[in-house]
């Protein structure tokens, strides 16, 4: 057997292209499946234990999953906004810690998450560099941001304009990096934390600017009546705030206006749980108030029905890749007829043609298994990166 | 060495026929084969190795009744008692020099790959003068190389017949004479026997007999 073997590492040695091809397809028929089942795994652990991690989720009235993936996950996909307004109305019920949450801007690539101090605690996350934020544009960053932007406490980092042709809109906010948070494989890692006014900031709800009543330049000022000044474009704002003109920063309208994305809402016992879940019940509320774990579980559901067919169309395609593994043999067997032809003449049989044909195959085989073990593994390894990068965003 | 007594062969289906009445060679004899394309030369080779099977007659090499062994033992005689040399070499260009003299050894359990035949192997390259080639790859030799491959795995079981098929056949005339005499260096080294089929007459001086097959076919 070990001389079948032999002669077949070098037939396939010699072959090479025809050798890694097959090898290719029949690793791919076996990474595939394995690797979908890796990942959906990971992305059902890491789902779950974030879900059932946060009791409720109160947000606007509309899709319960993009509430969710933006509360829980920062999605990309903003849902509709709701107003501070919502936190203090849960505050005063006395039933349930708010925790505000406004995932709306990036920072490079990754989400500005505008919280409070409560959060954190919440997550039960530490800063593993410097110290939380403590005062307005200041943040703290998640371990992968400091990891893959390479900035450590002291840096600072800008918000992303929110349309590149937006040339009207507000300028990027310079924030001061205060502290990098520990690494907790949850998507707290590509986060940017901030205190949620610097949200708005970012927004431009609340903004800081030279002091208008001690200005005499008459192309900044274009009219004063009583306290009331107005001033033309060529007011410049500040796009960092610095101690010297953090006192400007200052609120348009009601503050109890401003929007946030989500509340994550913290009942005290299951009792005020019950009882908050009735309150957001009625039809009218413009809110809803969701148990994440339900929408998750619902998503899952979906999630596996849409993998029992992509099951079934692997098994397809691999059957049908097994039926041009076979041709490939047959037609092979064909273009070796000289060859088989000379084995016969010098005292081989048909059983050793066989055995060629099967060291080859199993060379082919095991070649291909040992491929998708160490596939597998890459992709067992990074699951929960590959999860978070493509998946849960 | 070969006995051949009232042979008769035809392959299924065609109107080829051959008949061999009576036909003998010698043990140490080198014989010639010729006759016209289509005479039955070629299949002679290949019932004395025990490829094809006659319908009639018995045919007996080194003492051994070829046509009644069943399919396995003529298989295991094939490769021990016989070397085969082809006008086309029949090497397979994935493996290098030294692997196709040794190939015999390796998809056959009647003959046992052992450190003295790998010397041997080697011993043999030296006398075919291919010795600086033995891990070449076969596609890189010219083709008086590549019969020289051909013989040292046609003598590497130390056969007691050599069955040549045209095995000058695609040389230059120089080659020619010289692989020629590497072969009757190496029968006679062996103590072997050949027959050899050809269609170049100015070989023929060479053989200590000329068999003319003109005479054994007949038609249907």
């Amino acid at each position: 057997m070990i001389d079948s073997l032999y002669i077949a590492w070098r037939y396939l040695a010699f072959n090479k292209a025809r050798t890694a091809t097959l090898i290719g397809c029949v690793t791919l028929l076996a990474v595939l499946p394995l690797s979908l089942d890796l990942l959906l795994a990971q992305s059902e652990r890491e789902l779950r234990s974030r879900a059932e991690l946060t009791p409720l989720l109160l947000g606007a009235k509309g899709s319960a999953l993009d509430l969710v993936m933006n509360g829980l996950y920062f999605g990309d996909e903003v849902p509709e906004l709701v107003s501070m307004a919502s936190v203090s109305a849960i505050d005063d019920a006395g039933l349930a810690t708010p925790i505000p949450l406004y995932v709306r801007f990036h920072a490079r690539e990754f989400p500005i998450v505008g919280t409070t101090i409560d959060y954190v605690d919440f997550r039960g996350l530490e800063v593993a560099q410097g110290r939380l934020p403590a005062l307005l544009g200041e943040a703290v960053v998640g371990a992968e941001v400091a990891d893959r932007l390479g900035i450590s406490a002291g840096d600072s980092l800008l918000s992303s304009p929110e349309t590149v042709f937006d040339l009207a809109g507000v300028y990027p906010l310079k924030m001061r990096v205060t502290g990098i948070m520990k690494p907790s494989d949850t998507p707290d890692d590509r986060a940017v934390f901030v205190d949620v006014k610097t949200t708005w900031i970012v927004q431009g709800l609340v903004h800081g600017h030279e002091d208008l009543t001690r200005t005499d330049d008459t192309s900044v000022v274009i009219e004063r009546s009583g306290a009331n000044v107005v001033a033309s474009a060529k007011l410049v704002e500040y796009t960092e705030i610095t101690e010297a003109n953090i006192d400007s920063f200052h609120f348009h309208g009601d503050p109890e206006a401003y929007p946030l994305t989500a509340v994550v809402v913290v009942p005290h016992d299951d009792k005020s749980a019950t009882i908050l879940r009735g309150r957001y019940l009625d039809g009218e509320t413009p809110h809803q108030l969701v148990v994440p774990g339900e929408v998750i579980d619902g998503l899952l559901a979906t999630i596996f029905r849409i993998k029992q067919v992509l099951d079934a169309v692997i098994l397809v395609v691999g059957f049908a890749t097994v039926l041009a593994l076979a041709l490939v043999f047959a037609l092979s067997i064909r273009l070796r007829q000289r060859e088989i032809e000379t084995v016969f003449r010098i005292g081989g049989s048909r059983s050793t043609i066989a055995r060629l044909l099967a060291a080859e195959i199993f060379i082919i085989l095991v070649a291909s298994a040992s491929l998708s073990i160490v596939v597998s593994l890459i992709v067992h390894h990074y699951s929960g990166e590959l999860v978070r990068a493509f998946f849960i965003r | 060495m070969i006995r051949v007594e009232s042979l008769a062969f035809s392959y299924a289906g065609a109107e080829f026929h051959l008949r061999i009445p009576e036909f003998s060679v010698e043990a140490g004899e080198r014989v010639a084969v010729i006759g016209p394309s289509g005479s039955g030369k070629t299949t002679l080779l290949n019932l004395l190795a025990g490829i094809l099977v006659p319908q009639e007659g018995q045919i007996e090499c080194a003492g051994v009744r070829v046509s009644s062994l069943s399919d396995c033992d003529r298989r295991a005689f094939r490769i021990s008692r016989i070397g085969f040399v082809f006008q086309d070499f029949q090497l397979l260009d994935y493996l290098n020099v030294l692997d196709n003299i040794l190939h015999p050894f390796r998809i056959s359990e009647a003959l046992r790959l052992t450190r003295h035949v790998r010397e041997r192997a080697a011993e043999l390259g030296r006398q075919m003068g291919i010795e600086d080639k033995l891990h070449r790859r076969v596609d890189h030799l010219s083709q008086g190389e590549k019969q020289r491959v051909a013989l040292c795995r046609a003598l590497l079981p130390s056969p007691g017949l050599v069955l040549a098929d045209e095995a000058t056949g695609n040389l230059d005339p120089r080659n020619k004479e010289h692989i020629l005499e590497l072969l009757f260096a190496s029968i006679k080294a062996h103590n072997a026997t050949l027959l050899a089929v050809t269609h170049d007459h100015d070989l023929l001086p060479h053989f200590d007999r000329v068999v003319d097959f003109s005479n054994f076919r007949s038609a249907a």
